[in-house]
């Protein structure tokens, strides 16, 4: 118990005599949630659109205040002719333009059908569709106004209700996302590249010729990461609450017990990788490879599981940021408890098990 | 029983298939300062690696204190001390920390086994809060043989110790081995130096992973059979060149300030002969005379011999 304690002392001194690190280990959250939260929005908003009104009628003029006054659109010209289209967009301010065919308003009420066209800039797929669908919504909404001026016979009224999200926030799903991909850096990174520094500085040689146990080493390597991580979760839930006004629906000593579960995976992640390589590059080369890549692409942060082909969405089961994903997103945004996310605390808990005792077996007792 | 036993060891490494040590057969007494001499990749390192059971001989036997390496390794790393050839503690941990932490590891404290490093410990105690890494290459080496020593080792294992340390601080570490014997404890030590081969009890000369020669270091001194002599003059190079080409000149090579020679024939005669030839080639300020021979000039022809 004695050398334990003295193991872990040890890992302190070099966590927290290593400035630069520790800095970058605590600046790390911060950076990203700005990163994700204000620069890399994914909703649209505030897009510089052109307007071409061919009628400058009553019609025209109420859809084009409607689409200036939404929080979505900014108005960023006027312009007289189709010739001018393409050199709006080559300007590269704008996003879309709206066109109104001559004699708008009359067409609506005489024939009862007028066209507007929209044209956006497609080489933003995303943003293309979304200007587009508000723009529809925009019209759509002039239309039924006039509709209940002049009362048609039916009508169907979808009533949307965004559950969970109501506002249809970027945030909700980009702050697990986070968390996840936080934890597993420090902890897979952090934890393969301590081990392996020893192996490089030929400390590990001295201790190898010691009574140690590896297991001491193995614990004491964990225990300043757990505290960091546990710091940066607490970051990270600070800034979501109060920059993103993001609050933890569900209870937060779960939430926290989740978290502990899945750093508790990333550093047995990281002992398997600091098992497996012999230099600190190579350490934090599958480090990364085996951190950023999977919870970026296969956990469902950036794109929907469902929609991937079979294989994939079959290897993205053995992502341990999935399952956490899941965990948090369930936790923190849907409100549920543990009956809701027992077998996904079930399937890390199993994972983190089978990591530490396999690199626990691997752990090398001589120096080849 | 020895204290340190390798029988028949060979270690053939892995990546670029070098045989580092060939049919290595050693016996180490107990209390014995032993010392293995030898250049780089004389596989002296391998040796301490394969006794500290840090890695697995191909084949052949070895045992510390009577414990295997293979299957008692864990007994051996309770009872060694070791330090290796690179400077290998925590740099960023103070002089002191260092010490309670390996004192801890080794399940002692530093109290308790004070009278084994107090002579060392005085000269760093000075800088015991000032990181390892920042302490000069004496005493970061006086810092290693602490951290080795805190648990009472029964043998210690020293690689290259003084390497790479100023001259004072070489004569002050085996100074300290020599204390170090008073206390019973087995030494194995190696060096690339041969000047420090005198400090031994005995000595193994190594050469590519073979031993050339084991004794003690006067025995091998002794067992130099011949004259040897020593020769200078203005010009070093050009004395080197002349004597190499020189039928009766069997050996020579330079040695500090001066060269070092032997001859076919050890009379006087053909010394005289030599003199006179050389001083007709136009060396000025020629000396030349018997000297007596250390480990180096038998290294030396041992190795001329292979």
């Amino acid at each position: 118990m004695k050398q334990l304690r003295a193991f872990i002392a040890k890992e302190f001194y070099h966590v927290f005599r290593d400035h630069k690190t520790l800095l970058l280990l605590f600046g790390l959250p911060i950076v990203q949630i700005i990163l994700f939260g204000f620069a890399l929005s994914t909703e649209v908003k505030n897009s510089n659109i052109a307007i071409l009104d061919r009628s400058k009628d009553d019609a025209s003029r109420e859809i084009i205040h409607k689409i200036a006054s939404s929080d979505y659109f900014e108005i960023e010209r006027n312009i007289r002719g189709h010739e001018e289209i393409l050199e709006a967009f080559q300007s590269g301010k704008v996003r879309a333009v709206v066109i109104f065919e001559p004699d708008f308003s009359e067409h609506l009420l005489r024939e009862n059908k007028a066209q507007l066209q929209i044209i956006a800039d497609a080489s933003d797929v995303n943003t293309a569709t979304t200007i587009n669908n508000y723009l529809t919504n925009i019209v759509t909404e002039y239309q039924r106004e006039l509709l209940g001026a002049t009362s048609m016979p039916w009508v169907i009224e979808p009533e949307i209700k965004m559950l969970y999200n109501p506002q249809l926030k970027g945030e909700y799903t980009f702050i697990p996302g986070i968390m996840a991909m936080i934890m597993l850096l420090v902890g897979v990174m952090m934890t393969s590249i301590s081990i392996v520094r020893e192996k490089e500085l030929g400390t590990m040689e001295i201790l190898l010729v010691s009574p140690f146990k590896p297991l001491w080493i193995v614990l004491a390597k964990f225990a300043p990461y757990v505290i960091i991580s546990i710091l940066n979760v607490t970051a990270i839930l600070l800034l979501s609450y109060f920059f993103l006004e993001l609050p933890v629906k569900g209870s937060l000593f779960l939430l926290y017990v989740e978290s502990l579960l899945f750093i508790l995976t990333s550093l047995s992640l990281g002992l398997l990788i600091s098992v497996l390589s012999k230099t600190q590059q190579t350490a934090m080369f599958i480090s990364l490879m085996a951190t950023m890549l999977p919870t970026l692409l296969l956990s469902g942060f950036m794109f929907p599981i469902e929609n991937m082909p079979m294989p994939l969405q079959v290897i993205s089961n053995i992502v341990p940021s999935k399952w956490f994903f899941i965990i948090v997103k369930s936790i923190m945004i849907k409100g549920l408890g543990i009956e809701a996310v027992w077998k996904e605390t079930l399937i890390l808990a199993g994972m983190t098990l089978l990591l530490f005792v396999i690199s626990l077996r691997k752990f090398k007792i001589r120096l080849e | 029983m020895s204290a340190v036993e390798l029988e028949h060891i060979v270690k053939t490494y892995q990546d670029g298939g070098v045989t580092a040590v060939k049919d290595f057969s050693l016996k180490v007494n107990e209390g014995e300062l032993f010392g293995l001499i030898g250049p780089d990749g004389a596989g002296k390192t391998t040796i301490f690696r394969i006794l500290t059971t840090l890695i697995l001989a191909d084949s052949g036997r070895a045992s510390v204190n009577g414990y295997d390496v293979v299957e008692d390794y864990n007994e051996i790393r309770k009872r060694v001390g070791y330090m290796p050839g690179r400077f290998s503690l925590y740099q960023d941990l103070t002089v002191a920390e260092n010490l309670h932490f390996f004192a801890t590891v080794f399940k002692t404290t530093i109290e308790e086994n004070y009278d084994m490093i107090r002579d060392i410990y005085e000269q760093i105690e000075p800088f015991k809060d000032r990181r390892a890494g920042k302490l000069s290459g004496g005493m970061k080496q006086k810092l290693a043989l602490c951290c080795a020593l805190i648990h009472k080792p029964e043998v210690l294992f020293l690689d290259e110790p003084t390497t790479g340390v100023d001259a004072v601080s070489r004569k002050e570490f085996w100074q300290m081995l020599d204390q170090l014997k008073k206390h019973g404890i087995t030494m194995l030590v190696s060096t690339p130096y041969m000047d420090e081969a005198v400090r031994c009890d005995r000595i193994a000369l190594m050469q590519q992973g073979s031993i050339l020669a084991m004794d003690s270091p006067e025995q091998l001194v002794r067992s130099f059979s011949g004259k040897l002599y020593q020769a200078k003059s203005e010009q070093k190079h050009r004395l080197l060149k002349d004597l190499r080409k020189h039928p009766q000149v069997v050996d020579t090579y330079s040695f500090g300030e001066y060269l070092h020679l032997r001859t076919s024939n050890d009379s006087k005669e053909v010394l005289e002969a030599l003199k006179q030839e050389l001083l007709v080639q136009g060396h000025e300020q020629l000396v030349m005379e018997e000297c007596a021979p250390t480990i180096e000039d038998c290294f030396i022809r041992l190795l001329n011999q292979e």
